[in-house]
């Protein structure tokens, strides 16, 4: 004992137990009730169907390079961009940020030891687990080709695809969704440390308490309409397919009440991890931080009431399709606000130009575009031209993957150092997210004139006279798909053979950056008070800045 | 095909509204661009300006500004009610098929256009139309969704299975143009397409002419109303009937059994055939099976275009005809839909056969067809 502490004793003194080295048996992790556990298990098998879904998207791309449909039979075809669809939105986009990144900082960012229900917590990781298995069976045996929107009476009637095993996987992984909200919801009422008042909580658990209400009144709706396409699948009840007394629109109402407002559980917590880079690496203050934290919850209550915004053309009434066209101008302007603060935020800043905060001014460009777009397509008469083509494609990649991807690789590379204690190499961090930003917009700003042009989306072949401009996007695919394998060498490279990050790397305010890194299990050893606004840089934040400066840490 | 548009990769614009979704097309990219030009050019100068020049030093306190905020909150809602107002209006004129368009009968199906137009032709992935006139198409689907997608016309529709829906334009340009299915309708989808041709009158009427197949939907529905579904047993013309007379229906408000009164449109008269006791006309039993699955949705196509050949309010021929026996029907002021498509182009076969062959099979029209109406109101 005495001469194993003696060879180890520097070890021992330079890592204390945090939640990582607190247990290394396979039964520590899969029952713990850690959140920041539960995140790292999120991390792994969500980063297992992004890639997965990434695949499907090469492979949309390659067979796109041609106008003929050679590379993949028509059929095959149809399931790849359907899969693509299915994984990247519900295994990916919806937990990605709020599982991982979420689950992780939001107890720490409040001065909470955990979340209200650690149990429940784990049971949201195993119904997404369940949820994805039987998914991931569904697409083995055969895969689905009904589009990730799963219309009916194609779904119900004519496809003969595993529509009903993927429809339980989406409906098993809905309640891993509800019940994440939900604990999200409760423990921001009550877990917040003292002096944690809510317009003193960072605007990434702000964004998290807009998506969670969005979770937990959106996602019983798509649970309902799920089961209802299963009446009419397997028992043949009447609901959809008008050939049995039903009626395809009232799907579409059903499907858009949930995927709308899903839209902005996949975007708002990617504004919330932009709040925290841009104020962060500004080393300032936020602009605005009450109009950005009402602007989320402005954009969760809006987001349920513009819907039918996705069916102008599919014979609703002129009427509704006024109503919903307006709203969907009003909803434009939270976001439009949130554009603003943020650049306004920059000025008189100190900014670092680090890996994250490249992501985020990337993240600013990219959803520029993508909200703009937004506003031709709510544009009722030039939807009309534009629903169903390349350009709604272009747009909602710009607000999802320029958007939501852009700000969780951001707040990957933010927050690695604090998620597993190591540095990362700036310099590939650097050249993956101008790799990633360039390559997107070679991707999919082409595909902005295609859909101009009138090529219509899910077209496994197209006339000729479109494929130049299909080239660039391919091309341009090639150049993504490089940017986003690098973080993954890199950052699992860094595991390794990473330096140990210091506690704070960049000196900033927040609780998070005021423990160990990587945390230990009960996050605070004391309950923390909390005496300072968010993003407070000033000289009463608590940090001893003097001391800082003085040894000037180098970061990388 | 060829492109004489200045802008590259842009789509030929072949319908009289097309410039409309361009010009509204061009004022949004006009705001983008004013958009992204500021804030891209704000975030690259407070960028440089405001790099951080020392380790750790920090931005200068700002909270925030509740009149930049006020600012930047009004004029987006302005800027974006005007993108809305344009929208709306463009929307309402894509929308609003003209009285007097000529019609066209479009099923979708699994993985095919079939067109029929008023004089019979038939075509399939193909829809030829002159140039200069409005042109109404009244489009369903015998199984999925469809989408109906002109990109030169820029305009769309869903064709939804078990109702009518209708898209109508005004092609300004001859030539040929890509038509496309819009919505995802399974396996082939990407195969569901054609040509629309754009042709001058004359050229038009000469397809017409050397094109001539069978019936024409009147005849078709005719047959099927009087041979091969027998409806004209119940439906006998007069009021004897164990049906209502069906004479002058066809765009006229129907009151109902249950107190109602609802306007017998395209998508009421499929109704009634399919799903007959749904809605039961006052004064009438519901005595009538069903027709779903013995009719196609051409064939109910047909029926309704022989329904409404009934009222005088389908051809111009017709129209005449009962307007000189009998002048109230033509007053009691339902719009006068569906005309024009026929005459024009081949007036002597189509239209004076099936007014005479009308006149031929319901001796007893002129006399009862107001009857119905006055009842109703």
């Amino acid at each position: 004992m005495q001469n194993a502490s003696a060879i180890n004793s520097a070890e021992y003194i330079e890592k204390p137990t945090n939640y990582l080295n607190n247990g290394y048996t396979i039964k520590s992790w899969l029952l713990t009730k850690d959140h920041k556990r539960i995140a790292i298990m999120y991390l792994i098998v969500v980063s297992i169907f992004f890639m997965m879904g990434g695949l499907y998207a090469a492979t949309i791309r390659l067979e796109l390079l041609t106008p003929q449909s050679d590379l993949l039979q028509t059929q095959t075809y149809n399931k790849v961009f359907t899969q693509h669809g299915i994984l990247m939105i519900f295994f990916f986009l919806i937990p990605s940020i709020p599982a991982i990144l979420g689950n992780f900082l939001i107890p720490i960012m409040i001065g909470a030891k955990d979340l209200a229900f650690p149990r429940i917590n784990l049971l949201s990781w195993y119904l997404y687990m369940i949820g994805g298995m039987l998914t991931l069976w569904a697409l083995m045996q055969g895969g689905v080709d009904t589009g990730w929107t799963f219309y009916a009476p194609y779904s119900t009637q004519f496809s003969n695809s595993y529509v009903m095993a993927v429809g339980l996987g989406i409906f098993i992984n809905g309640f891993s969704s509800i019940l994440t909200g939900l604990n999200f919801i409760v423990t921001c009422h009550t877990m917040r440390a003292p002096g944690m008042t809510w317009f003193r909580m960072p605007l990434f658990v702000w964004a998290h308490y807009a998506t969670s209400l969005v979770m937990i009144l959106g996602t019983p709706v798509i649970a309902i309409t799920i089961l209802l396409l299963a009446a009419e699948r397997l028992a043949r009840i009447g609901i959809f397919d008008p050939a049995i007394g039903g009626d395809p629109i009232l799907f579409q109402h059903l499907f858009w009440f949930y995927s709308h407002p899903a839209v902005y559980i996949m975007i708002l917590p990617g504004m919330g991890v932009i709040s925290e880079l841009i104020s962060n690496f500004s080393r300032k203050k936020i602009f605005g931080y009450e109009f950005i934290a009402f602007s989320s919850i402005a954009i969760a209550v809006f987001g349920f009431l513009v819907w039918g915004h996705h069916m102008f053309v599919s014979g609703q009434s002129i009427y509704a399709g006024l109503v919903f066209s307006f709203l969907t101008m009003v909803v434009a302007v939270p976001s439009a606000i949130k554009m603003f603060n943020w650049t306004a935020t920059l000025y008189k800043g100190s900014i670092l130009f680090d890996t994250p905060m490249l992501y985020a001014l990337g993240f600013l460009g990219l959803f520029l575009i993508g909200g703009l777009t937004g506003l031709f397509l709510g544009s009722m008469g030039l939807d009309v031209h534009l629903t169903d083509t390349y350009f709604v494609v272009a747009h909602f990649h710009y607000v999802m993957v320029g958007g939501q991807v852009i700000a969780y690789l951001g707040g990957i590379h933010y927050w690695w150092s604090k998620m597993t204690g190591k540095m990362y190499s700036e310099f590939w961090g650097k050249l993956s997210a101008m790799l990633v930003f360039v390559g997107f917009n070679l991707t999919f700003f082409p595909q902005f004139i295609l859909g101009y042009q009138g090529m219509p989306r899910r077209y496994a072949s197209y006339p000729e006279e479109l494929q130049v401009l299909n080239i660039f996007s391919t091309a341009g695919a090639s150049v993504l798909g490089v940017g986003l394998v690098m973080p993954v060498i890199y950052l699992t490279h860094s595991l390794i053979w990473g330096k140990d990050a210091p506690a704070n790397p960049w000196m900033l305010p927040g609780l998070e950056w005021r423990i160990a890194s990587p945390p230990p299990t009960e996050n605070f050893e004391t309950t923390p008070i909390v005496t300072w606004e968010a993003y407070d840089f000033s000289d009463e934040n608590g940090l001893d800045m003097e001391e800082a400066r003085r040894k000037n840490i180098v970061t990388v | 095909m060829q492109n004489t548009s200045w802008v590259p990769f842009f789509p030929e614009q072949a319908s009289s509204f097309a410039w409309q979704i361009d010009a509204l097309y061009f004022y949004l990219l006009a705001i983008s661009a004013f958009f992204i030009v500021v804030i891209v050019a704000a975030i690259f100068y407070f960028g440089v300006r405001y790099r951080e020049r020392e380790r750790y030093t920090n931005g200068a306190e700002i909270h925030g500004s509740i009149a930049l905020e006020t600012f930047w909150s009004i004029i987006p809602f302005i800027i974006s009610m005007t993108i809305f107002l344009g929208g709306a209006i463009v929307y309402y004129n894509q929308y609003r098929p003209p009285a007097d368009a000529m019609e066209i009968y479009v099923v979708g199906k699994q993985w095919m256009w079939k067109a029929q137009h008023g004089s019979g032709q038939r075509e399939i992935n193909e829809l030829h139309i002159p140039v200069g006139r409005q042109i109404k198409l009244t489009m369903t689907t015998e199984d999925v969704l469809h989408d109906f997608f002109i990109p030169a016309f820029r305009t769309k529709t869903d064709v939804v299975p078990g109702r009518y829906t209708t898209i109508w334009f005004e092609p300004t340009k001859p030539g040929k143009y890509r038509l496309y299915c819009a919505e995802y309708c399974g396996l082939n989808h990407s195969g569901m397409g054609g040509w629309v041709y754009v042709m001058e009158q004359r050229d038009f009427d000469n397809w017409l002419s050397g094109n001539v197949s069978g019936q024409t939907p009147v005849e078709a529905g005719r047959d099927l109303f009087e041979n091969k579904l027998g409806c004209a047993s119940c439906h006998q013309g007069n009021d004897q009937g164990r049906g209502p007379n069906l004479a002058g229906v066809a765009g006229k408000e129907v009151r109902l059994a249950s107190g109602q009164t609802v306007v017998a449109d395209d998508e009421y008269l499929r109704n009634s055939i399919l799903n007959p006791t749904g809605q039961i006309v006052e004064g009438y039993q519901p005595i009538m099976p069903t027709f779903k699955g013995q009719v196609t949705e051409e064939q109910l196509v047909q029926l309704i275009a022989y329904i409404k050949s009934l009222g005088g309010n389908t051809t111009t021929g017709a129209t005449t005809r009962t307007a000189a026996t009998n002048s109230s029907t033509m007053t009691t002021g339902s719009a006068p839909v569906n005309g024009g498509a026929a005459d024009s182009m081949t007036p002597p076969k189509a239209d004076r056969g099936s007014a005479v062959n009308n006149q031929g099979s319901n001796p007893n029209a002129p006399e009862t067809r107001s009857e119905p109406t006055n009842t109703n109101r």
